[in-house]
Order: C-alpha cells, then structure tokens, then sequence
C-alpha cells in the first residue's frame, strides 16, 4: 500500500458502500479494528506469490 | 468444593464401568447432572441443562446393554458447545440474536455419532459470542470462569467446553476451534484437547464461524479419552460438504506404540518470542521429555497468522452482514465492532490470503518431510485475569483479545492436526498447553506423543478443585 493506511477515511466511505450504521460510541473501535486489518493486510499484499499459487477451492460440482 | 470419585472418572473407565454392569448408565447420569447442578453456578460452564434427555438417553444405553449390545461410550456423560444442534433447544452460538430461532429440529451430525455409540448428552455449553473470542467472556452470559482459578478466563471460544471438562462435570466435551478455540481452552484449563485435521470431522448441525476454517474435535482430561471419542466421531457424512473424502484411522489400537520412531522437533523462530516464559518452559519441558533437540524454523508464521485474521474476519462478516445491518445493538459490544470492521474488506485482500494459505501448506509439507511432530507453545501465558484487556508481549503493549492465538492461529489456518497438552510448570498455580503439531491426516501420531507424556507424567489434567468464597 501507497503511505499509511488511514482506516478513519475508509471506515467513513464503507460504511456507506456496504449500508452499515455505525454508532458514535461504536466507531472508534471499528475503526481500531479496521487499522488492524489494514496492518496485517500489509504484511499479506507486500509478500510476492508466483502467478500458479492458486486459493484451495472446496466447491465440488 | 468437594472432588467426588465421579468428577474424575474418565471416559475410558465410565464406559467399562457401564458395559460390565457394575453401574448403570443412568446412575453415571445422575450422578453427573448432581455435580452439573452443583458446579455450574460457580463456573457457568453450562447455558443449557438437558436433564431429562440425559436421563432418558441413558436409561436408553441401559437397555441397549441389556439387549446384549457392546458400545464404545457406554454412558459417558459429555456436553456440547451451544454452537451444536441439540434437537428441542435453541443453537444459541453464544449469542442473544439467536435466541429468537426456532429451535433445532435435529441433533448435530457429531451428536448423533456419539448418542449411537452410548453417549449421554447433558447440555449445551458457554461460548464466545458467534466464536469470534479467545477469552470466554460473554456480555449475554455472562463470563465463563476458570475451574482452576475462577478469577481468570477460561480461555475461548470453547470457554464451557473447556469449563465443563476441567470442573469434573463430565470427563468429555465438544468444542470447535477455527483459530485456537479448542486449544485456548484447553491450555487455560489445564486439558487435553484436539483440534483434527481441517475437514475430517463432519460440521453438519452446527452453527459455522469461517467456514474456510471451522474445525470440530473433543476436549478430555486423558489423551486415550480423545482418541476414544475421535474414533466415534469420524465417518463420511454427506450433509457436510466441505468434509474432505478421507478414510479413516484407528487412533486408540495405536495409542501404545510410543514415540521411539519419531522425528521430533521444536517450531523456532515466530514460536519462540512474543511470548511468557511459561510458555516456552512448558515447551521445552515437554520436549526435554521426548528428546527433542532439533529447532526448525517455520518461515513466514506472522505472515500465515495475518491471513488467517483477514479471512476470519472478512467471512465472518459475510455471514453475519444481515443481522449487522438490522440490529447492531444485539451483538455482543466486544465482537461487534470486529464484524462490522470485517465486513468492509476488500476482496483483493482476502483472496490473497487465501492464495498465501496455499503457499504455507507447500512450506509446511516440506517441513514435515523431515519430522513427524513440531511443538509450539498453545498460548503465550496462563489464564489471564478476567477482564484484561491489554498484554505485554516483548516489552510491546497489545490487546489481549487477539493476541491469547498468536501460537494457535498459524497452525489451523493450514488444517493440521494438533493435541494440546496440559502442563503444570514446578510451583505454577495454573496450566499451560503446548501443541503437539502432526502431518496433516496424522491425529493417530500426535495423540501417542500426548499420551506418552501423559504416562511419563510430564503433562496431566487433574480435576480442579474449586476453590471461590462459597464454598
């Protein structure tokens, strides 16, 4: 990701994107969590896979 | 709090109890709703008390034994995580939403297997809100309390699962664990406890957390309880999907063999820091006990820990996106403002954690090319107090909440099997677990390693003897 993630702004835009009401007294933990997510998305999104690793499917027709 | 001698039979012995007639199925019952009844208040390991069900259940076995038939479980008394579908109760799933369902019209697949072999179901159990908890605090039920020190956690989100077992209630217990929720318990409460290989259990019936990562598995006070009941448990189910076409193993016929042949080593790196001394004593206590000098490193463990928060947290959500919308207020404050987080996500970061999931299995399988067991610490310290809410990890401050599976999150995000065992450190007041890590399909092999040290008197789940003011 391009600088810090800034989960406050994003929070503030999802919450409208996915139609969640989100209580003052709420959000400052939503938005800790968010943080968190953002930072161990961090340490996903930065770690090279080659093009054939593939998600495991469970679907079986 | 009196310890009578049927708080600490085990299952192993209840059964042959029952099967040679020398007591009945439906005195053990009643024997075990007295101690339920009694303990419960101070534990509140139980959210329902199925009594008449467990006596007429084991008036059931009595015949059955009567008509000359031979059963595994012969009146063992054991009890469920509410997430089970219990038939006539409601499948709570630790929440009060929930409440509102209808109430199950079927027993769970796992129920059913265990009701088959002699069984005795006694009730329901306390839970972490949907399991999205490792502490088995529950702002509906209130807190589940340590049998071994009640001013601490149990340890969740099979907080009554590891409750019930440790109090004496009955000797076995079902939990689920899709991050550590089984072994949390088991290693705050002082069990074994055995989370199998990810899609060997049927999940039929019971309410899903992350479907990617829920596993079932028991939780006992001796490792020949769980392979036991492991036996009982497996078999193809067709109402479960996801459960991988596998045939079974035999674990008790192997539990004898010893360790003699196997590699063994201890997981390095990430599994060394961020953690208590406790944790890593207990670790090389245990591995001490079996001749385990070897270190491997496991690369990329935080990495294997990130992405199994990020799906965990992404399709919990999903499943819950519906009641999150409709009534917010209903959740419990401590997992609301996680699934509301998890249900923002983006689909770029969830599919590349599972593409990572598929990288760490390749690594993992390398790994075990080489050994045949890795130990690892279940938990970063003892049983918390309740209600703690940040710990010190490595001079750093975190929260305490997601941070109890540091150890256990790696490990099931990949599906391998692990026994948790019990460790009482020289002088602790309270137990610590260390996983004992298998091959993926291998239950048979980390059930002989815990039942070894079991027998070498290195590990042990001695009933506890509750100790609160009213006593």
């Amino acid at each position: 990701m391009n600088g810090p993630f800034d989960a406050k702004a994003y929070v503030a835009h999802m919450e409208k994107v996915v139609d969640l009401k989100i209580r003052d007294e709420w959000r400052p933990t939503v938005e800790a969590n968010m943080a968190a997510t953002g930072k161990a998305a961090n340490l996903i999104m930065s770690f090279p896979l080659d093009d054939e690793v593939e998600a495991a499917p469970v679907f079986l027709p | 709090m009196t310890i009578t001698p049927h708080m600490t039979r085990t299952a192993t012995q209840t059964a042959a109890a029952v099967q040679s007639g020398a007591i009945s199925a439906e005195a053990v019952a009643t024997h075990a709703l007295a101690d339920i009844n009694r303990l419960n208040p101070i534990v509140n390991a139980y959210t329902d008390i199925t009594t008449e069900r467990a006596l007429t259940e084991a008036r059931a076995v009595d015949k059955r034994l009567a008509a000359g038939e031979t059963l595994p479980l012969a009146g063992v008394p054991y009890a469920v995580k509410n997430l089970f579908d219990i038939e006539s109760v409601v499948t709570r799933a630790g929440s009060k939403i929930n409440l509102s369902n209808q109430p199950a019209s079927a027993d769970a697949s796992l129920i059913q297997r265990l009701s088959q072999a002699g069984g005795v179901l006694t009730g329901g159990l306390h839970m972490g809100e949907y399991a999205y908890d490792f502490t088995g605090e529950n702002a509906h039920d209130g807190n589940c309390l340590n049998p071994h020190d009640t001013t601490r956690m149990t340890g969740g989100s099979s907080s009554g699962s590891g409750a019930a077992a440790a109090s004496g209630m009955v000797p076995i217990t079902l939990g689920s664990d899709t991050n550590g929720s089984i072994r949390v318990p088991s290693s705050f409460c002082g069990l074994f406890g055995l989370k199998p290989t990810f899609g060997r259990l049927s999940r039929a019936g019971s309410f899903p957390f992350v479907g990617d990562l829920d596993h079932l598995g028991p939780l006992a006070r001796t490792a020949e309880d769980l392979a036991l009941v492991f036996d009982v448990l497996q078999g193809h189910d067709p109402a479960d999907p996801a459960q991988a076409n596998r045939p079974g193993i035999a674990t008790k016929a192997t539990l004898s063999e010893g360790i003699e042949n196997l590699r063994i080593a201890v997981a390095g790196g990430y599994f060394r820091k961020s953690g208590q001394p406790e944790a890593f004593n207990a670790v090389d206590l245990v591995a001490a006990e079996l001749g385990a000098n070897r270190e491997i490193d496991i690369p990329e463990a935080a990495r294997a820990r990130a992405a199994a928060y990020i799906i965990t947290t992404a399709q919990s959500s999903a499943l819950h996106l519906g009641r999150l919308k409709k009534q917010p207020e209903n959740f419990d404050p401590d997992t609301r403002d996680r699934f509301l987080s998890g249900a923002m996500v983006p689909a770029v970061w969830v599919q590349q954690a599972q593409r990572f999931r598929t990288w760490f299995q390749h690594q993992m399988r390398d790994i075990f090319k080489d050994v045949d067991v890795l130990l690892a610490p279940t938990t970063p310290f003892h049983a918390l107090p309740s209600g703690t809410k940040t710990v010190v990890l490595d001079g750093v401050e975190l929260p305490a909440r997601p941070n109890i599976g540091l150890f256990t999150q790696p490990i099931s995000f990949i599906g391998l099997p692990v026994v948790s065992v019990p460790v009482w450190l020289e002088g602790a007041a309270l137990p610590i677990g260390v996983q004992v890590i298998a091959p993926a399909w291998r239950e048979d092999i980390a059930l002989r390693v815990a039942h070894h040290l079991q027998h070498s008197g290195a590990v042990s789940a001695p009933v506890a003897g509750i100790t609160t003011g009213i006593n």
